[in-house]
């Protein structure tokens, strides 16, 4: 190590595998000095213009901007802002060809000069040596610095680099022909570039820095050397004209003998590589408080009057450019952004330049002489002797053209930087870097495709299972049926009813509600904790469920047991036999872990009402007991306290639709839906439903339409017929809006789908609240069918693995809509209800996600408002509500112990 | 304004096929005139024939193939194979032979694998070895260095033996062969040779008048031409050292080995080097880029290879020389040894 010092200090430079020697050119440029041009017409300032997320906006159109004034503000990672070039006003904010390759639209804000260039409010530092880190961070940051080589790294990211840093290097090599712009830079402003390495050095705390600078630039090295003379911790060091000894890489090999790791950042070699011109930008930034809004740009090529430097504004068009240096285009007329071995042609020189543009090259034919036609390769290896990364191009470009992508990847392609050099070299004038160029993205569209496909094959695996499991169950469910019916059904009713009125002694009504909503509390502050430590519940539980088991098949022994209870009701005897056939189905359902306690939920108080109630009940912990990663959201239980029977019945219809939307992504189901719901007798209600359905399935079928999720909060729903419509149209809209959201993340198509479809028949609910007594009995009836459906859902949507950003915007609009179906009344509050379930639910998906936005952040926050509206509702609630709401709380402690199954 | 795109890199060295394969056919005219001035003029009626007759099959094919002639042509590739040949075969040969030669080695060897950049094999070697074993006896009938014939053949006669097998006179190529002790010559690989195989030891044997101190008469001569025109293009970079150092080297080692082992039976180094067509394979045929190995490090191996394989078919095999047994088969190894020395990547494996 201190070897390595020393050497460094003696002024060792290392040398790197391979390189040419393409004619300088910069004698073309390099002798004036750097000239400032008339303000253009207009200004075109990409809001991208760097490695990372997009600034967010914070300019609208119309509005007059200050020189340096911010047009963007970091959001996300990696996200850096940008500036107003010059004072004007903002004529429009749109895509606009980028300065890229494919020259892809990049939303870019477009400004008109207003000529007086006036700066807003500059905030220099007074003392810069004082600043700490994470000011001089920040300060770098809110200047929009991002790196100027090339790539377009953000600084502020490199500089708050948490490894230590033992060698900061500054690229001053500019190894690309043609180009001057830091050679010129530092010539007359080496003094602030020093400035901006000491504020790196202030920043970092490197045991060295060292500038590497090519031999062809004499006077920017005497320039540095002088400027860095006060600071022995500023090495200039003279590398010899090799391209491409500016490459990161290679001028790493070239000044510490060190290589960065394959696939690693030189960081992890404790170095980092800043180039001349993002110091001299961080230095503006700090000392005089400019934001990055101009930077030198070599204007060059044998078509150019006055070949030259120019201090241009981002966002100036390469015409303006052009033409203000004079320009005689040749016909097949390149212009080349960035230099002659590793820039890319312009479409059309109405681009603006942006932060990493360092070169125009308009060349004519004699100089940069046109590819000639391509011939066969003979492997005569001038490439492999060229390649400064020791790769073998000969071998290479014979595996891209035979799409021979693993033998491409044996021999490396990943490690070509494309720096252009074997083609360069090539006889028979192969485009060498461009066959690499294509193959690397069709080994990366095929490394996407087959993760995508595996999980493809995962899922199938899993829905094969599962209906095999399904399959095996119903075969079971015949075998038994015939002993379901040896029993004496009336007894059974008796001893259901016996065990309520057992319970309701032991409980009284109070303590199982103030119970129920004790139980629901804990469980959704458990859950907010997003890894629910719930194990000791579960046991808990699985006690209690053992116990109930064990009691139930007593019960079936016991059969003939004398009759205490009064048989008084025939319905109820129905809603009993109801109960114990799903009992049973559940029991089958959960192999050993069965859910018999369900038999306890299953006591029908002597009401239909209650019998429907605990067919929910019963429907929803089958659910729960199916669904097995996904982390449910524990909110359902308090909210499921329904305000009176019918709107149990309601609350058990929106349950049933929810778990149906979520059936909906595989529009097989639909039609069995739609046959089952048709038995509710509001015409009414049924019609809307259907059309709400109806509309729905279209919806998700239009596939390219945009629209905004904002659209959904629009309902407010005044009587049920226009509540339906309204409920169908935002359904509508809130799944076109998630289809749209869902184009920019495919993988994740099916949940997006479920979720959607999932907020909207909530509110569907709303339609069916006419319907009164025995139509709920119907209801419920359904409900279990569908709540069946569901559980198989469920399992299906536990093998989507990622929930993705797409959900947690369907999601948004739940918020909204919740908000305003909080109406006073109790069938409101019902559907209120069913709605806040199956936003819990989703919740908890949301959960899951870590890298949540500010999205979950809304969803998150909405939660809290609905529990809180129910709850008084919920104590004002009769004894019988009551009951059935410690039936609901049951299931739902069912689930959750099943999810603490899970987990442990 | 239409602008044009391109893929980067933008600049190109100027470097071309055709200007590499017309610098290797000039490289090898150091070693021409050497053949030229100890061997007759016959060598470049076959030099004629040979251009003409790949120029002519060469578009033939491309024309069959649908594909544009010229720029096939052009390249000079076709060309080299020519001359090669031309340089490998007895200079007063009947013209047929050259002929076969030709075609194998564009149309079957070259073209029928897809052409230039697709060949497995050295196309002129290939032919070379074709015509070896289907005509062995016009391809050992070579002439002794002019000084040592009877008589002299002047320009018309070799013309008339290259193309009616007989002198104006009414002499064949094997009466023309007799030397001036009256027996037939042979080359000096096959001389020494055959010398051991009658129990004479390569003293004895190199007392002839086919000898000089080191080496065949005039054959030492043609290996310096070649000599002379590989170091030009190690010098231009059109090959790399490898192949040819690895080669020699390799060489020049066995056969010192088998000198020091029996010096009565072996005709040391510099007779290996110096005789048949060590300087011309070296420099010449196994440096063909298509069919040699392409990595730096492989190609020490496949030199080293060609080396050992022709010293062991020189002493050992029933061929009095090897160039072309051994660069084909060492052909079908370079895929194995191309595959097996990847140059350690930039920021692979060991670094300090």
């Amino acid at each position: 190590m201190e070897k390595l010092l020393e050497q460094i200090k003696k002024g060792t430079v290392w040398a790197f595998p391979g390189g040419v020697h393409p004619p300088q050119q910069k004698t073309l440029s390099n002798s004036a000095q750097i000239a400032r041009l008339p303000l253009p017409d207009k200004l075109v300032v990409p809001l991208k213009q760097h490695i990372g997320a997009n600034g967010k906006l914070i300019v609208e159109k119309g509005q007059h901007v200050l020189k340096g004034q911010p047009l963007t503000a970091p959001a996300a990672n990696w996200s850096v802002p940008v500036h107003a070039p010059t004072s004007g006003t903002i004529t429009d904010i749109a895509p606009m060809p980028s300065a890229h390759p494919s020259a892809l639209p990049e939303l870019s804000i477009i400004i008109e000069p207003d000529g007086n260039d006036e700066w807003c409010n500059l905030n220099p530092a007074i003392n810069p040596a004082k600043l700490s880190h994470d000011e001089l961070v920040d300060i770098i940051h809110q200047a929009g610095i991002s790196g100027m080589g090339g790539a377009g790294f953000p600084t502020y990211v490199k500089a708050d680099i948490k490894q230590p840093i033992e060698f900061l290097i500054v690229n001053a090599v500019e190894c690309e022909p043609y180009i001057t712009a830091d050679d010129v830079l530092m010539r007359e402003h080496a003094k602030q570039v020093v400035q901006g390495i000491e504020l790196m050095q202030q920043i970092l705390n490197p045991t060295l820095c060292i500038v590497g600078i090519e031999d062809n630039k004499p006077e920017a090295i005497a320039a540095m050397t002088q400027a860095a003379e006060h600071n022995a911790n500023i090495v200039i060091q003279t590398v010899p004209t090799v391209y491409p000894s500016g490459g990161e890489k290679q001028l790493i090999k070239l000044l510490t003998n060190r290589e960065v790791p394959s696939s690693g950042i030189p960081a992890d070699i404790g170095i980092l590589v800043h180039n001349t011109g993002t110091l001299f930008a961080v230095q503006q930034a700090v000392y005089e408080g400019k934001p990055l809004i101009e930077r030198v740009i070599t204007v060059t090529g044998n078509t150019i009057h006055k070949p030259g430097n120019v201090w241009a504004l981002l966002g100036t068009e390469i015409k303006h450019l052009l033409d203000c240096q004079g320009f005689s285009p040749v016909p097949q007329q390149r212009v080349v952004m960035g230099g002659p071995m590793m820039g890319f042609t312009l479409p059309t020189v109405r681009i603006g330049v942006v932060k990493t543009t360092n070169c125009i090259l308009a060349p004519d034919h004699k100089e940069l002489a046109e590819p000639g036609p391509e011939k066969a390769c003979i492997r005569c290896s001038a490439c492999a002797d060229a390649c400064p990364a020791s790769l073998l191009p000969q071998q290479l470009q014979w595996f891209a053209k035979s799409k021979e992508y693993d033998k491409l990847q044996e021999h490396n392609l990943f490690d070509c930087i494309e720096c252009g050099a074997c083609a360069y070299v090539c006889p028979s004038e192969i485009p060498l870097v461009q066959y690499y160029r294509v193959a690397k993205v069709e080994i990366k569209e095929q490394q996407a495709e087959k993760i995508k496909a595996d999980r493809a094959k995962e899922r199938f695996d899993a829905r094969k299972e599962r209906l095999e499991r399904e399959q095996e169950e119903r075969q079971n469910r015949h075998k038994r049926k015939p002993a379901a019916k040896s029993d004496d059904e009336k007894q059974k009713v008796a001893d259901a009813l016996a065990r309520v009125k057992n319970k309701s002694d032991n409980g009284g009504e109070k303590s199982a509600v103030a119970a129920a909503i004790a139980r629901a509390k804990a469980k959704k502050q458990q859950g907010e904790e997003l890894e629910p430590d719930n194990t000791e519940v579960a046991k808990e539980r699985a006690l209690r469920k053992e116990q109930a088991r064990k009691y139930k098949e007593q019960k079936s022994q016991t059969d003939d047991s004398g009759d205490t209870a009064p048989v008084d009701d025939k319905k109820s005897a129905v809603a009993a036999a109801i109960a114990r056939a799903k009992a049973k189905k559940a029991a089958q359902a959960q192999g050993d872990q069965t859910n018999t306690d369900d038999a306890n939920t299953a006591a029908p108080v002597d009401d239909k009402k209650a019998a429907v109630a605990a067919a929910i009940a019963r429907a929803k912990a089958k659910k729960a007991a199916q669904a097995q990663n996904e982390q449910v959201n524990t909110d359902d239980a308090d909210t499921a306290a329904p305000a009176d029977d019918k709107k149990a019945a309601v609350a058990a219809i929106a349950r049933a639709k929810a778990k149906k939307a979520a059936q909906a992504q595989d529009e097989q189901v639909n039609t069995d839906d739609a046959d089952t719901a048709a038995p509710v007798d509001d015409k009414k209600a049924a019609v809307a439903a259907a059309i709400a359905r109806a509309k729905a399935k279209k919806a998700a079928k239009a596939q390219d339409e945009q629209t905004n999720t904002d659209d959904a909060d629009t309902t407010a729903p005044v009587d049920d017929k226009k509540a339906a419509v309204a409920a169908a149209i935002a359904r509508a809209k809130a799944k076109k809006a998630a289809k749209a959201a869902e184009q920019t993340d495919q993988p994740n198509e099916p949940s997006i789908n479920e979720k959607s479809t999932d907020n909207v028949k909530s509110e569907e609910s709303q339609t069916d609240s006419p319907a009164d007594n025995k139509k709920a009995a119907v209801a419920a009836a359904i409900a279990r069918a569908k709540a069946k459906k569901a559980a198989k859902e469920a399992q299906q949507t536990e093998q989507s693995i990622e929930p993705n950003i797409d959900e947690s915007q369907a999601d948004n609009v739940k918020p909204e809509e919740s908000q305003t179906d909080s109406v006073t009344d109790n069938k409101k509050a019902a559907v209120a209800d069913a709605i806040t379930r199956a936003k819990a639910k989703k919740a908890a998906k949301e959960a899951q996600q870590t890298q949540s936005n500010e999205d979950t952040e809304q969803v998150t926050a909405a939660e809290p408002e609905t529990p809180s509206e129910t709850s008084p509702e919920q104590t004002a609630a009769q004894k019988k509500k009551a009951a059935v709401a410690a039936a609901i709380a049951r299931a739902k402690a069912k689930k959750l112990q099943k999810e603490g199954n899970d987990q442990s | 304004m239409k602008l044009t795109m391109a893929s980067s890199p933008h600049n190109h060295s100027h470097k071309s096929l055709t200007r590499l394969m017309l610098t290797v056919i000039a490289a090898c005219i150091p070693g021409l005139i050497a053949q030229v001035f100890f061997f007759g003029t016959g060598v470049l009626i076959q030099l004629v024939l040979a251009l003409v007759a790949v120029s002519a099959f060469e578009a033939a094919i491309m024309l069959m193939r649908k594909r544009p002639v010229w720029p096939a042509l052009s390249d000079g590739s076709a060309w080299l194979t020519g001359v090669l040949l031309a340089l490998s075969i007895p200079p007063l040969a009947p013209w047929w032979v050259i002929i076969i030669g030709c075609l194998f080695a564009i149309v079957i060897v070259k073209q029928l694998y897809g052409g230039l950049g697709f060949n497995l094999f050295n196309p002129a070697m290939a032919a070379y070895v074709l015509l070896l074993v289907s005509f062995p006896v016009q391809m050992t009938a070579w002439l002794p260095v002019s000084d040592l014939i009877n008589t002299p053949i002047g320009f018309v006669d070799q013309l008339r033996l290259i193309f009616t097998d007989f002198t104006a006179s009414g002499f064949s190529l094997d009466q023309m062969r007799t030397g001036v002790d009256g027996l037939t010559m042979a080359t000096p690989l096959d001389t020494v040779k055959t010398d051991i195989a009658h129990g004479l030891t390569v003293t004895e044997s190199m007392q002839k008048p086919l000898f000089n101190e080191w080496a065949g008469l005039g054959w030492m001569w043609v290996n310096l031409g070649f000599l002379a025109g590989g170091l030009y293009l190690l010098k231009t970079k059109i090959i790399n050292w490898h192949i040819p150092v690895s080669f020699i080297v390799s060489l020049a080692i066995c056969s010192a080995i088998g000198y020091i082992a029996a010096p009565g039976t072996e005709p040391g180094t510099l007779f290996h080097l110096l005789s048949g067509a060590t300087m011309i394979g070296a420099f010449f045929i196994a440096t063909d880029p298509v069919s040699a190995a392409t990595t730096n490090k492989g190609r020490l191996i496949y030199g080293a290879l060609i080396g050992l394989l022709v010293y062991l078919i020189r002493t050992f095999g029933g061929f009095p020389d090897a160039i072309a047994f051994s660069v084909l088969l060492i052909n079908i190894a370079v895929p194995l040894i191309d595959y097996y020395t990847q140059p350690r990547t930039y920021g692979h494996g060991a670094v300090k």
